[in-house]
C-alpha cells in the first residue's frame, strides 16, 4: 500500500499522517499528547469535582438525606484517587509535554513512543477506578474503594472487589507516571539547546526534573505496598495482620513513603512555572533563579525523609516524634525562599495583572496559607488536635487546590495563546479567577473552624454544633463548582478563535518557547536553536 | 509557656480582629473559633500552644503579604513604574537583608516553636510515670469496648441516637450522635493510664478536651494518658476512617469525683455478677427471644440489618442464610467449624464480621443465636443454652 511506504519515508510522513481517531491514538508528536494529558485532565478534574459535590450536598444538614455511608465512604475516596492521579498529575505532566521541548529547543521528547503509550495507560486506569461504582448497579461487588484514598490496611483487607480495582488502577498509573518520568530526565539531559547549561535551564523544567526523580524514587514503594496489600488480601500473606507476624502500621509507612513526596510532586511543577509567570507580567528578571534550583532540590530530598508525619498519633515512639517533628518544620526554610524570591521578583517590577498574574498571586497568598498551617500541623502535641480533623482537609486542600489547581490554571491561561494561536477571554478569565477565590475560602475556611472545633474528617453524619460552618463550606463547593464551567468554556471558546495571539503573546516573556510561532508548528525546533543565557 | 501574656493576648485580639486569622476567633473564650475548653493539662497546654503558634503565623501572613501587596499598588505599570533588573543580591548589604528573614524563620522554627514544641511532646509521651489507674479501651466497628482491670468491669458502648433522628423523621436531639447507652466513667484529679487497641480495623480514640487522640491498632497496644480536672461530660468521636459506620461510633465519658466513681464501680460489679449468674441459670425459649431482640438491634443490625436482609454482598443476609439455618452443634455438643455458632463466636477473618465472644456475655450470644434461628422466616425451632456457650468458650 502506498500509505505504508509513505509512513517509512520521514519526509513523507506528514502527507500520510493519519487523521481522525487514529491521529490521537498513534501520535508521538509531543504537542498533541500535551493537549490529550490537557483534555483528560479536565475531564477528569470535573469527574472528580462531581463525585465531591455529591458528597458537600450530603453534608450540607446533619443527617443522611441523599446516600448510605458505604456509598459517600466510596466517594470520599475516589475522589482524592481520581484528582490526584487523574487530574493533576496528568496536567504536569501535559504542561511538561507541551513546553519542555519548546523551553530547551528539542524537536520533540527523547522517547516519543514511550510518551504515547504513558498517555494511553490513563484512561485504562480511570475506567478501573470509577467501573466499580457502574459494576454495582449491575449487583456485582459493593461499588468503589471505600476507604480513602489511603487504602489503610486492615480496613482495605476487608474492603471489597472495589479495592482490587483501585490497586490495579494504582500500578497502571504507576507505570504510566514512571514512563513519563523517565521521558522527561533524558529529554532535559540529553536534548538542551548548546549554551543552556544545567543551571541556566529554566525553573519550569528543573521544578520538573525533581519531580521525576521523586516519581521514580517512590512510586515501586507504593506499588510494592499495594502488591503487598493484594497478596494479603487474596494470597494469604500476613504483611499487615498482627495475628501472622504483621503490622498495620507498615502499611502507612509504605504508603506514606510515597504519600508525602507525592504532594510535592504535585507542587514542583508549578513552583517551576510561577517565576515564568511573575517575570513576565512584572517584566523583570526572575530573582534568585539559582537558590530556587537549589530550594527545589532541597525541599525534594527533605520530602523523602519526613513522611511518618502523616500519622503522629499511631503512636510512634518519642525519637521518632521529634525527629519527624523537626525534619518536617525545616521544609519551611527552603520554601520560604521560594516565597522569597517570588516576592522579590515582583518587587520594583512594572506589573500588569492579567488573569495568569491574578492566579499566580492569588496561588501565593493562599498557598501560603497551606505552609503556614503546615508548619503548625508538625507540632506533634498540638497535631493530636488537628490530626484526622477537618483543619488537615482544610490544610491540604489549600495546598493541593490553590498550590495544586490554581497553579495548573496559572499555566493553562498563561500558555494557551501560545498553543492555539488565540487570545482567550480576559474578561472571563477574570471573572472566573474571582469566583475560584472566593468560592475556595468560603468553602475551606470554615473547615478550619470545624476541625479546630472538633469534627472527625470523613464522616457522613455529624453532631449539631457543627451545622452552620457545614452549610457555608457546602454553598461555597457549589459555586466553586459551577465556576469551573467558565473556565472550560473559555478554554473553548479560546480553541475556537479569537484575537490572534502574537509570538511573544505577552509584554514580558524571554525564553527560546516564545521564539516560536503561536501557535508553534506541528514540528519545531527542527535546526536546534542556540540558547543566549 | 501555658499562659499568654497580655500584651501577646492584646496582640492576638487584635489580628484575628482584622480577620486574616486562619483559625483563631474574635475572642479566646469562644470556643466556636477555636479548641473546646480542655480539661487536662495536655489539653490545656495544647490550646495555649496552638494560640501561640497561630499569632506567630498571622503575623508571618500579614507582614509577607502586606510586603507584597505594598508591592502590588506600588510597582504596577499602570501607575508608571519602570521594572529594574536585578535579580539577586548584589552587595553584602542586600546579602544580609536577604538573610535576616531567614535567620528569624529559624529562630521561629527551632526555638519560638521547637523548644515548646518539645515539652509538649515529652509530657504528652509520659506514659512512665505511676499512673493512678488504668483504663483499656478497644475499638470494635462501630462501637467501643471498655475495660477497667483494677476492678474487673467491662462493658461495650454504643451509639444511641435512633435511626429516626438519623434518617430526618424525628427531630434530632441535643447531643445527637454523640450520645451513647454505657459512658465510660472516670475519677477527676486522678491519672489515668489508657491502652489501646483492636478487634478488626484502625480506630481512633479522640475527646477534643481531653487533648488526646491515640490510634487503636489491632494487634498491638498504643497507649496515653489523661488526667481530668473537671467533673463533667466528655464527647470524642472515632477519628480513623473504620468502615461503614465510622461516623457512628462515638466516645462519651463522665468524668466525677472520687466518692460517685467508687458508688458506680460498685454498682457496676454487682450488674455484672446478676450478668454471669445468667449464663448458669436455664433460661426458657420466650426470655432468650425478647433477649434476643433487643441484643442483636443492638450488635447485629447494624450490617445484618433489622429484617435479618443484610446488605449484600457486604454484610450477608440472615434471612434464609445457609449459615443460620444448619445445625446448632455436633451430636456430643461440639462446636462445628463454620457453622452459625461457630460464626457468632469467632467471626469470619479478614471480613467486617467480628468475634463476639470477647465483647458479649454468654446469655447475650445464647440469645442472639436462638433468636436469628426463630427469626425473619428461619424457622429452626431450636435453642441454645448460656451454659453451652460457656462450655464452649
Amino acid at each position: 500500500m502506498n500509505t505504508a511506504t509513505h509512513a517509512l519515508d520521514p519526509h513523507g510522513a506528514h502527507a500520510a499522517a493519519p487523521t481522525g481517531i487514529l491521529r490521537w491514538l498513534t501520535t508521538t508528536n509531543h504537542k498533541d499528547i500535551g493537549t490529550m494529558y490537557m483534555t483528560f485532565s479536565l475531564l477528569m478534574f470535573f469527574v472528580g469535582g462531581a463525585m465531591i459535590l455529591a458528597v458537600r450536598a450530603e453534608l450540607f444538614q446533619p443527617g443522611l438525606q441523599l446516600m448510605k455511608p458505604e456509598f459517600f465512604n466510596q466517594l470520599i475516596g475516589v475522589h482524592a484517587l481520581v484528582m490526584i492521579f487523574a487530574a493533576l498529575m496528568p496536567a504536569a505532566t501535559g504542561f511538561a509535554n507541551w513546553m519542555i521541548p519548546l523551553m530547551i529547543g528539542a524537536p520533540d521528547m527523547a522517547l516519543p513512543r514511550l510518551n504515547n503509550w504513558g498517555f494511553w495507560l490513563l484512561p485504562p486506569a480511570a475506567i478501573l477506578l470509577t467501573l466499580p461504582f457502574v459494576l454495582a448497579l449491575f449487583g456485582i461487588g459493593d461499588g468503589a474503594v471505600a476507604t480513602g484514598w489511603t487504602l489503610y490496611a486492615p480496613l482495605s483487607v476487608q474492603g471489597g472487589i472495589g479495592v482490587d480495582f483501585a490497586i490495579f488502577a494504582i500500578h497502571i498509573l504507576g507505570v504510566s507516571s514512571i514512563m513519563g518520568s523517565i521521558n522527561i530526565i533524558a529529554t532535559i539531559l540529553n536534548m538542551r539547546a548548546p549554551g543552556m547549561t544545567l543551571m541556566q535551564m529554566p525553573l519550569f523544567c528543573w521544578g520538573w526534573l525533581v519531580t521525576a526523580v521523586l516519581l521514580i524514587i517512590t512510586l515501586p514503594v507504593l506499588a510494592g505496598g499495594v502488591t503487598m496489600l493484594l497478596t494479603d488480601r487474596h494470597f494469604g500473606t500476613h504483611f499487615f495482620d498482627a495475628a501472622g507476624g504483621g503490622d498495620p502500621i507498615l502499611f502507612q509507612h509504605l504508603f506514606w513513603f510515597f504519600g508525602h513526596p507525592e504532594v510535592y510532586i504535585l507542587l514542583l511543577p508549578v513552583w517551576g512555572l510561577m517565576p515564568h509567570v511573575l517575570s513576565t507580567f512584572t517584566r523583570k528578571p526572575t530573582y534568585g533563579h539559582t537558590a530556587q534550583v537549589w530550594s527545589f532540590i532541597a525541599i525534594g530530598v527533605l520530602g523523602l525523609v519526613v513522611w511518618a508525619h502523616h500519622f503522629l498519633t499511631a503512636g510512634l515512639p518519642v525519637p521518632a516524634l521529634l525527629y519527624f517533628m523537626y525534619s518536617t518544620m525545616s521544609i519551611s526554610l527552603p520554601l520560604a525562599v521560594l516565597f522569597f524570591c517570588w516576592i522579590a521578583t515582583m518587587w520594583r517590577g512594572a506589573m500588569s495583572f492579567e488573569t495568569p498574574m491574578l492566579f499566580a498571586v492569588g496561588f501565593i497568598v493562599l498557598f501560603g496559607i497551606a505552609g503556614l498551617t503546615g508548619l503548625v500541623l508538625a507540632d506533634v502535641a498540638a497535631d493530636a488536635q488537628y490530626h484526622h480533623s477537618y483543619f488537615v482537609v482544610a490544610h491540604f486542600h489549600y495546598a493541593l487546590f490553590t498550590g495544586g489547581i490554581m497553579g495548573v490554571m496559572t499555566g493553562v491561561y498563561y500558555w494557551l495563546p501560545k498553543w492555539t494561536g488565540h487570545m482567550y477571554s480576559e474578561k472571563l478569565g477574570k471573572l472566573h479567577f474571582w469566583l475560584t477565590v472566593v468560592s475556595f475560602n468560603l468553602t475551606f475556611m470554615p473547615q478550619f473552624f470545624l476541625g479546630l472545633a472538633g469534627m472527625p474528617r470523613r464522616i457522613p453524619d455529624y453532631a449539631l454544633q457543627f451545622a452552620e460552618f457545614n452549610a457555608i463550606s457546602t454553598v461555597g463547593s457549589f459555586i466553586l463548582g459551577l465556576s469551573q464551567l467558565i473556565f472550560a468554556y473559555n478554554i473553548w471558546r479560546c480553541v475556537k478563535g479569537g484575537e490572534k495571539a502574537s509570538d511573544a503573546v505577552w509584554e514580558g516573556t524571554s525564553g527560546l518557547e516564545w521564539e516560536l510561532s503561536s501557535p508553534p508548528p506541528h514540528h519545531s525546533w527542527e535546526t536546534q536553536p542556540v540558547s543566549k543565557a | 509557656m501555658t499562659t499568654l501574656n497580655p500584651r501577646a493576648r492584646g496582640l492576638y485580639r487584635f489580628f484575628a480582629g482584622l480577620g486574616l486569622t486562619l483559625a483563631a476567633g474574635t475572642a479566646l473564650a469562644d470556643y466556636t473559633w477555636n479548641f473546646p475548653k480542655p480539661v487536662t493539662p495536655i489539653g490545656r497546654d495544647t490550646l495555649s500552644m496552638h494560640n501561640q503558634f497561630m499569632i506567630i503565623i498571622t503575623v508571618l501572613f500579614v507582614v509577607v503579604f502586606a510586603i507584597m501587596i505594598y508591592s502590588m499598588l506600588k510597582h504596577r505599570k499602570s501607575v508608571g513604574a519602570q521594572p529594574a533588573s536585578f535579580s539577586g543580591p548584589r552587595n553584602a548589604l542586600q546579602w544580609f537583608w536577604v538573610l535576616v528573614p531567614f535567620a528569624i524563620l529559624l529562630f521561629i522554627d527551632f526555638v519560638l516553636m521547637g523548644i515548646p514544641a518539645f515539652h509538649a511532646v515529652i509530657d504528652m509521651e509520659d506514659t512512665r510515670t505511676r499512673a493512678d489507674m488504668v483504663l483499656k479501651v478497644t475499638g470494635l466497628q462501630w462501637k467501643w469496648q471498655y475495660e477497667y482491670p483494677d476492678s474487673g468491669i467491662k462493658f461495650v458502648s454504643t451509639l444511641t441516637t435512633p435511626r429516626a433522628q438519623i434518617e430526618g423523621t424525628e427531630a434530632k436531639g441535643e447531643n445527637y450522635l454523640l450520645e451513647v447507652d454505657n459512658e465510660v466513667v472516670l475519677p477527676i484529679g486522678k491519672k489515668v493510664r489508657i491502652l489501646l487497641t483492636s478487634t478488626d480495623v484502625i480506630h481512633t480514640w479522640w475527646v477534643p478536651q481531653f487533648g488526646v487522640k491515640r490510634d487503636a491498632i489491632p494487634g498491638f497496644l498504643r497507649e496515653t494518658w489523661v488526667r481530668i480536672e473537671e467533673p463533667g461530660v466528655y464527647r470524642g468521636q472515632c477519628a480513623e476512617l473504620c468502615g461503614k459506620d465510622h461516623g457512628f461510633m462515638p466516645v462519651v465519658v463522665r468524668a466525677v469525683p472520687e466518692a460517685e466513681y467508687a458508688a458506680w464501680v460498685d454498682k457496676k460489679k454487682t450488674e455484672m455478677a446478676a450478668a454471669a449468674a445468667g449464663s448458669d441459670k436455664a433460661w426458657t425459649k420466650d426470655e432468650l427471644m425478647a433477649a434476643g431482640k433487643a441484643a442483636y438491634d443492638k450488635n447485629c443490625a447494624a450490617c445484618h440489618q433489622a429484617e435479618g436482609q443484610g446488605i449484600p454482598p457486604a454484610f450477608p443476609a440472615l434471612a434464609g442464610s445457609k449459615i443460620v439455618n444448619g445445625p446448632l452443634l455436633s451430636p456430643d455438643g461440639k462446636l462445628i467449624p463454620d457453622s452459625h455458632v461457630d460464626r457468632v463466636m469467632n467471626g469470619k477473618a479478614g471480613t467486617a464480621m467480628q468475634s463476639f465472644k470477647a465483647t458479649l456475655s454468654d446469655a447475650d450470644l445464647a440469645a442472639i443465636i436462638t433468636f436469628e434461628r426463630n427469626s425473619f422466616g428461619n424457622k429452626k425451632g431450636d435453642m441454645i443454652q448460656p451454659a453451652q456457650i460457656k462450655a464452649l468458650r
